[in-house]
């Protein structure tokens, strides 16, 4: 089969411009960062009237209003892992399915750009979208913390907020792959829709529970493993399970990012810890090496996902 | 050297075991309205998006304004503008903001947009709505919608898939009109339809679709020759006591049936309406009326595949 000849970007601009005008004045968009907004916020803000009692020589203020949780609402961090996926699905579940259904589909693509540059137009739009919300919120959180706690961040801290921002965006752009390889594969929005978020679901609520009840499945707990505790292969396998869904990556990302003194997200030997400094935080590099798997297994995972919504798209024929 | 803008040979395109287009050979000239016509699911539509490179043909060879459209989409693209068959618009957008959003992907110059499309509005007719949303549109109006979209990008083909289906008989009547409008500007027009007649008028040349391939094409008048054999055809409506008999002794006639009370239809190879006029006044009848009509598309389109059954 001979080459197609032009280039594969024309249109793409145009295309994410539409796409991203239509996402920031769209009423969908607007239910979903109320949402987060309300909830993140009361997260944070109960984290402060923590903070406010109990610590002042923490070298890590800032980091705490992400990361600390008061009884019953859950950290911030924990809002944002719950909360991201359905932001992203929010904006990605009709992406495809929606042009056909509204019978765009052949008039868009009778003009001349590529099917590629829909698709990528359509996906930046959605990446650019979550981008502008998670800023928002970001700055919104730096702002209340400068007005409540009264100190400024680190540079360290900002830094750190900075790779906690990255992390998030590419989790948001995974769940937004999913949502656009649902879109693709099913014609009915509301299919795609209920197939999402009970993926969402399934990885964010059942699968902890499933890894645990896999994991027991295989190591049967006998009399001698109730004295000596678990062995290394058990958890070893049951982290594995567990990494599967990008919900864990995301939450032990955001661990190693925002708790400096985390020094290992998996297990550790006796011996590894001879001569550590317990509690003491690490430097940000050695934080970014800590969760450097898991940040490029996000990555990776996003662009899987596009590749496939991608290879299914070319292959769909035009008419509905 | 003819001046073909579109050229298709063997073109073929199977979906699973089944030929939704079986090979199709088809030259369009520049200028000329060619209409492609036939029954639903006769593979006019899967022809239409393999001349656009919407969808991939299994076989043969395609050039669409010096292009090949499996290997150059994008050319090909920029120079055909195409209304699918009932075209959908973006309905929380209004009609100025769906086509400037066509207008910017066509790669219309910036400068040119706004005054190009308020042109192909004001030809339209939807110069005074184009504020509004798509939402509040008419189906006829969501089809000129269309037709504008074509009008703005000043293609030098326009395909339009099935424009006039599902609209009253006076939208019909105004879409047509602008379809001529289009081939006064020299633009090739490739159009299609399942309702013959309404078709039949603005049509240079057609070509009739039956299960993937073209049964018949050429002009009206040839096709009729072809099919009705002299093409000739005459409406009778006179009170006469039985006026086949008297027809068929005119030599000429070749065929006499009845269409209705004291309705006749006469096919001959020459005009015979003068002799048939007098045949009836010298047999004491009464002439109400004596017309020549162009035979429709739709007679052709019932007789031929009468005979194909017939025959087989």
């Amino acid at each position: 089969m001979a080459q197609r000849r032009g280039s594969v970007w024309t249109g793409c601009g145009t295309v994410f411009l539409k796409e991203f005008a239509d996402h920031l004045g769209s009423g969908r968009m607007r239910v979903l960062e109320w949402l987060v907004l309300l909830t993140g916020i009361g997260a944070v803000y109960t984290a402060i009237q923590d903070l406010k009692t109990t610590t002042s020589q923490d070298p890590f203020l800032f980091l705490r209003l992400f990361t600390d949780s008061h009884d019953p609402l859950p950290s911030f961090m924990a809002v944002l892992g719950f909360l991201i996926p359905l932001v992203a699905i929010g904006l990605g579940f009709d992406t495809v399915n929606g042009e056909f259904n509204r019978r765009t589909m052949s008039r868009i693509l009778a003009q001349p750009v590529y099917r590629d540059a829909l698709l990528l137009g359509k996906f930046f739009a959605g990446l650019a979208t979550l981008a502008v919300a998670l800023v928002t919120l970001w700055l919104l959180i730096i702002g209340l913390g400068l007005l409540t706690l009264g100190v400024p961040p680190t540079g360290e801290e900002v830094l750190r907020g900075v790779a906690f921002l990255i992390v998030s965006l590419a989790y948001g752009g995974l769940w937004l792959g999913v949502a656009m390889l649902c879109s693709v594969v099913f014609r009915a929005a509301a299919t795609s829709a209920l197939v999402a978020l009970g993926l969402w679901l399934l990885m964010s609520v059942l699968w902890p529970l499933l890894s645990r009840f896999m994991t027991e499945a295989i190591f049967p707990t006998t009399p001698l493993t109730l004295l000596t505790g678990p062995s290394y292969q058990q958890i070893v396998f049951q982290q594995t399970l567990a990494r599967i869904s990008p919900n864990t990556l995301f939450g032990e990302s955001l661990l190693g990012l925002l708790h400096p003194s985390t020094r290992a997200l998996g297990p550790v030997f006796m011996d590894q810890l001879e001569g550590a400094v317990l509690g003491n935080p690490l430097p940000l590099g050695q934080s970014l090496l800590l969760v450097w798997p898991q940040v490029t297994s996000l990555i990776a995972g996003v662009i899987v996902l596009f590749v496939a919504a991608y290879v299914i798209f070319q292959r769909q024929e035009v008419r509905a | 050297m003819s001046d073909a803008v579109i050229s298709a040979k063997g073109l073929k395109k199977l979906y699973g075991r089944t030929p939704a287009v079986d090979g199709i050979d088809l030259t369009v000239q520049r200028g000329e309205i060619f209409g492609l016509l036939g029954p639903n699911g006769a593979g006019k539509t899967t022809t239409i998006l393999m001349l656009l490179g919407l969808t991939e043909a299994d076989e043969g060879k395609i050039e669409v304004a010096g292009f090949d459209p499996m290997r150059e989409p994008l050319e090909v693209k920029r120079h055909v503008g195409y209304l699918p068959d009932s075209v959908g618009f973006y309905d929380n957008l209004t009609a100025e903001e769906n086509l400037l959003y066509t207008a910017r992907l066509a790669g219309i110059p910036r400068g040119e947009i706004v005054q190009r499309l308020g042109e192909a509005m004001n030809r339209v007719g939807l110069a005074e709505v184009a504020k509004q949303k798509v939402g509040t549109y008419s189906r006829g109006m969501r089809q000129r919608l269309g037709l504008a979209e074509v009008i703005m990008k000043k293609a030098a083909i326009a395909i339009l898939d099935e424009p006039t289906s599902g609209l009253d008989p006076q939208a019909t009547f105004e879409l047509l009109d602008m379809i001529r409008g289009l081939k006064a500007g020299n633009v090739t027009v490739l159009i299609s339809s399942h309702l013959l007649d309404r078709v039949q008028a603005v049509c240079d040349r057609v070509a009739l679709f039956n299960l993937g391939k073209i049964a018949l094409e050429g002009t009206v008048a040839e096709l009729s020759h072809k099919v009705l054999g002299g093409g000739y055809s005459v409406e009778i409506e006179a009170i006469v006591p039985n006026l086949p008999a008297l027809a068929n002794r005119i030599n000429g006639v070749q065929r006499v049936s009845e269409t209705g009370a004291n309705k006749y239809h006469v096919i001959a190879a020459r005009d015979v309406r003068a002799e048939l006029g007098q045949a009836i006044t010298t047999a004491g009848g009464s002439l109400l009326r004596l017309d020549h009509v162009e035979p429709s598309l739709d007679t052709i389109y019932r007789h031929y595949f009468e005979g194909q059954h017939g025959t087989a």
